[in-house]
């Protein structure tokens, strides 16, 4: 312990240097941009930046791509919240108070909540890397396929009944979305579905082109029929709003706190930042005194789902570095730099390989704090976009969008498929169909159902298997909860007593 | 002394920079230049790519084909082997399908490489898409790579006659991980249940790491990985290899684990499991390229093969270092098509069965 501690200064010591200092901005710098256009992605933006690293040593290598890495996890946050397209998975359920706060000319606020929050969720994660990796990558072992899928499930139940809409009709929408999952490929059999002999759907349905077209095309359509009025033009654009906004986060301890386990347990097992950061939304909106304006720009709503996005992004990290497997597509591509760094990936990497370990863990902790000041001093510059007219921005949000959509996998007819999904996204908006469920299932639907069938296979098709130890009953359990608590909570309220109320 | 070094480096970067950037802003311009490439092709000494290289990858991101991909992109950077830069693009859709039916529809394009797996042959017989490999214009044949027999530690097979007993005893109830589903895992596991007589449940998975992590928790019974995806389980002692399903046994001395290296491990085949199975890690170019434009391919590619890197890769992965080119590697190409149609015919896994 002691002398893991030692390591980790050591560590610092090396991160400190001016070079890597250096280093350390330029990635952030490089990072956030990478964030900032939807469809390049952390994957991508690393795979591309990778070459440019192996001139360098192996440690400022590693520290150079985990703040690309750390940039495009912030990045994310912010067209999420000025024009709710996000970049990322994991900002999905950013947009749900974050985007309502810009359009209330509170973009500042929910900017500066957001960085902070990611900040706050990372550090928490590596302060958890940091004391007890070893032990926590024992428990990433224990998920097989049925325990990822009562993960999945329980993400899935924590979203019914929890929209301002209907129960039905996020259920619909999210079967929407599951039918779209399905597209392409079955992994278990081998069989083409859905795919109508049509070449270009081999691949599916990408999340990516789904959300730039859903969220981001479908609002420039309602924006234009509003009218071309662009709200959220009077944000305020000084640095004073982050003060402001810092007096009032600490009111949501709870939350964060909640959050930040909801994160790391989320990224270790490894289901990912996703999940992580629905289910945060979902359960805080649940807990909070004031869970019934969840969606109209709660400053809660946007602590919530970032803390636990980064936390468990950053928790991801670690089945990276103690057993050699990639939790993330990033992490798959940073493993493959390793390689040509003469480094050998996997759980002696702990052992043989100290200066650089302790160099990236301390790089993680050096890496958020520059990410948290860049951004920051950002903030008025960002807020400021939105004082620009509708009219000049749209073109450029809506040229933005695809090249996004190409970039995912330079293909032309993902753009076609991009404007496809806008008209459906303002369809469904017009309708007050929830969008957001239809993207949860596009995610992680083929997941979910792969690991079902995974499981059923292993048991020779008896549903027992989704109770067959303490781990993946309790998950079922919860997730059963997840889903009637609207049922719940009324016949509790029903059987108590009523208070002197009537 | 360290400053200059550190100003050299930083020079490097800069340099390394430039590049990227450059390659980026090409990238987005690749299609107009693709219709200057039609008037700008004169006669010259030798043919040199004109614009950035795209390097298809038939499969998902953190893989075998995508590891050794990334390697190479890493290579002929590092040692600046090419004046124009590789881009590596992941199209994995429908088992690869995506990434092959790319390829072929980009005829005559000579700014674009495919690196293979199984799947080349796999991916159409099992699917039905329009693709052969004989769309394709082979350019080399880089490496073979072999499959290990794997079992968690803890258990207490010791060889791969004990653990095809256990096996059999168990009735069918063994758990065999591998990545997908009528692709090469499952084709060596529907070999091993033909020559053993055991049954096995197949789960597959999205690819090789998952099946390794798998095995490790002890959610599966057994694997058949290759080298380079479970080395690293199999060094910090969690794994242990059985047998390798080749004529004999690897050619790499180098201590692993437990005092044993890769050449330690038997064929399986003298265990009594005689099933032999190795995978393409090779090159293809689509359609309607010159000679010319495909030695240019085969040169770059034996410069890659010189380097220090490469040979680390090898070492690392237990790869077949077999390097073929030309006719030669169109006949195996071939040979081996026949045999992966006729092993998918015996286990029902054609689309049209």
């Amino acid at each position: 312990m002691f002398e893991d501690i030692g390591n980790l200064f050591q560590g610092f010591s090396v991160a400190l240097q001016p070079f890597n200092i250096g280093v350390m901005f330029l990635g952030i710098i490089l990072g956030v941009i990478i964030g900032v256009l939807p469809g390049l992605g952390g994957a991508n933006g690393v795979a591309i930046l990778l070459p440019l690293t192996f001139s360098m040593s192996p440690t400022s290598a590693i520290i150079m791509l985990s703040c690309i890495y750390w940039g495009a996890l912030f990045g994310g946050a912010i067209t999420s919240i000025l024009f709710n397209i996000p970049g990322e998975p994991w900002s999905v359920a950013t947009t749900f108070d974050g985007h309502p706060m810009a359009q209330k000319g509170k973009a500042g606020e929910a900017l500066t909540a957001a960085f902070t929050s990611s900040f706050v969720g990372a550090l928490f994660a590596v302060i958890m890397i940091t004391l007890v990796a070893p032990l926590v990558a024992k428990f990433a072992l224990k998920f097989g396929p049925a325990e990822q899928f009562s993960v999945y499930f329980l993400a899935f139940c924590s979203f019914v009944g929890m929209s301002k809409e209907p129960p039905f009709k996020t259920v619909a929408s999210m079967f929407i979305g599951f039918a779209l999952a399905a597209v392409g490929l079955d992994t278990m059999t081998g069989q083409l579905r859905l795919t109508f002999g049509f070449e270009p759907l081999l691949g599916g349905f990408d999340f990516l082109i789904a959300v730039i077209g859903l969220f981001g095309i479908g609002e420039i359509l309602l924006t234009i029929e509003e009218g071309l009025a662009f709200k959220g033009g009077k944000a305020r654009i000084n640095l004073k709003v982050v003060i402001q906004t810092w007096k009032e986060l600490p009111k949501y301890w709870v939350t964060s706190l909640r959050s930040c386990l909801i994160g790391v347990w989320m990224g270790i097992s490894p289901a990912g930042a996703t999940p992580a950061s629905f289910m945060s939304y979902g359960i805080a909106k649940r807990t909070s005194k004031t869970g019934h304006k969840f969606g109209t720009g709660e400053i809660e709503g946007v602590v919530a789902p970032e803390t636990a996005a980064h936390a468990a992004g950053t928790a991801a990290l670690l089945p990276m570095l103690a057993l050699g497997v990639p939790g993330s597509p990033t992490a798959a591509v940073l493993l493959g730099g390793l390689l040509i760094w003469g480094l050998q990936p996997g759980p002696l990497l702990f052992v043989e390989q100290k200066e650089f370990v302790w160099g990236l863990i301390a790089s993680m902790y050096l890496g958020n704090v520059v990410g948290l000041i860049v951004v920051l001093t950002c903030v008025p510059l960002f807020a400021a976009i939105l004082r620009i007219p509708f009219s000049i921005i749209a073109p450029v949000i809506l040229v933005i969008c695809a090249i996004g959509a190409y970039t995912v996998h330079n293909s032309v007819f993902d753009v076609v498929m991009m404007l496809v999904f806008g008209v459906l996204g303002y369809i469904l908006k017009k309708t007050n169909y929830p969008l957001a469920p239809l993207v949860l299932a596009i995610v992680l639907g083929d997941k979910a159902e792969e690991n079902f069938r995974q499981s059923l296979l292993a048991s020779q098709g008896g549903l027992s298997i989704f109770w067959s130890n303490g781990l993946v009953s309790t998950i079922m359990a919860l997730g059963l909860i997840a889903l009637f608590w609207p049922l719940i909570g009324a016949a509790w309220s029903r059987l108590r007593p009523a208070p002197a109320s009537a | 002394m360290d400053r200059q070094k550190t100003k050299n480096v930083q020079l490097r970067e800069k340099n390394a920079m430039t590049r990227t950037i450059s390659s980026l802003s090409l990238t987005a311009v690749a299609a107009a230049s693709a219709l200057c490439l039609l008037t700008s092709a004169p006669a010259q000494a030798a043919w040199e790519p004109t614009r950035p290289v795209e390097f298809i990858i038939p499969a998902g991101t953190g893989g075998g084909a995508d590891q050794m991909a990334r390697t190479i992109q890493g290579i002929i950077t590092k040692h600046n082997l090419m004046k124009q830069p590789m881009v590596v693009i992941n199209k994995s859709g429908g088992a690869g399908g995506e990434g092959f039916l790319d390829v072929k529809n980009a005829s005559g394009n000579p700014h674009k490489i495919v690196i293979t797996l199984s799947n080349l042959f796999t991916t159409p017989l099992a699917t039905g898409i329009p693709f052969n490999w004989k769309d394709l214009t082979p350019v080399a044949m880089l490496a073979l790579d072999e499959f290990v027999l794997w079992v968690n530690a803890e258990k207490p097979y010791k060889t791969a006659t004990e653990y095809v007993e256990a096996a059999k005893a168990a009735n069918g109830a063994f758990k065999m991980g591998g990545t997908g589903s009528k692709q090469e895992d499952q084709i060596v596991t529907e070999a091993i249940q033909k020559s053993s007589g055991a049954k096995f449940i197949y789960i597959p998975q999205r690819g090789g790491g998952a099946v390794a992590v798998q095995l490790v928790g002890n959610h599966i019974d057994s694997s058949v990985n290759n080298p380079i995806e479970a080395v690293a389980q199999w060094r910090g002692g969690a794994l242990r290899p059985l047998c390798v399903f080749d004529s004999k046994p690897l050619p790499y001395a180098d201590k692993i684990a437990d005092g044993k290296s890769w050449g330690d491990i038997p064929t399986c085949k003298s265990q009594g499991l005689d099933v032999e199975y190795l995978m393409l890690r090779g090159i293809f170019m689509p359609k309607g390229v010159t000679q010319e434009q495909v030695d240019f391919y085969i040169d770059l590619f034996k410069k890659v093969r010189e380097t220090p890197e490469w040979k680390t890769l090898m070492n690392e992965g237990a790869f077949n270092t077999t390097f073929m080119t030309g006719a030669e590697y169109a006949k195996w190409v071939e040979n081996e098509e026949k045999r992966h149609a006729d092993l998918m015919k015996d286990a029902g896994f054609l689309a049209n069965q």
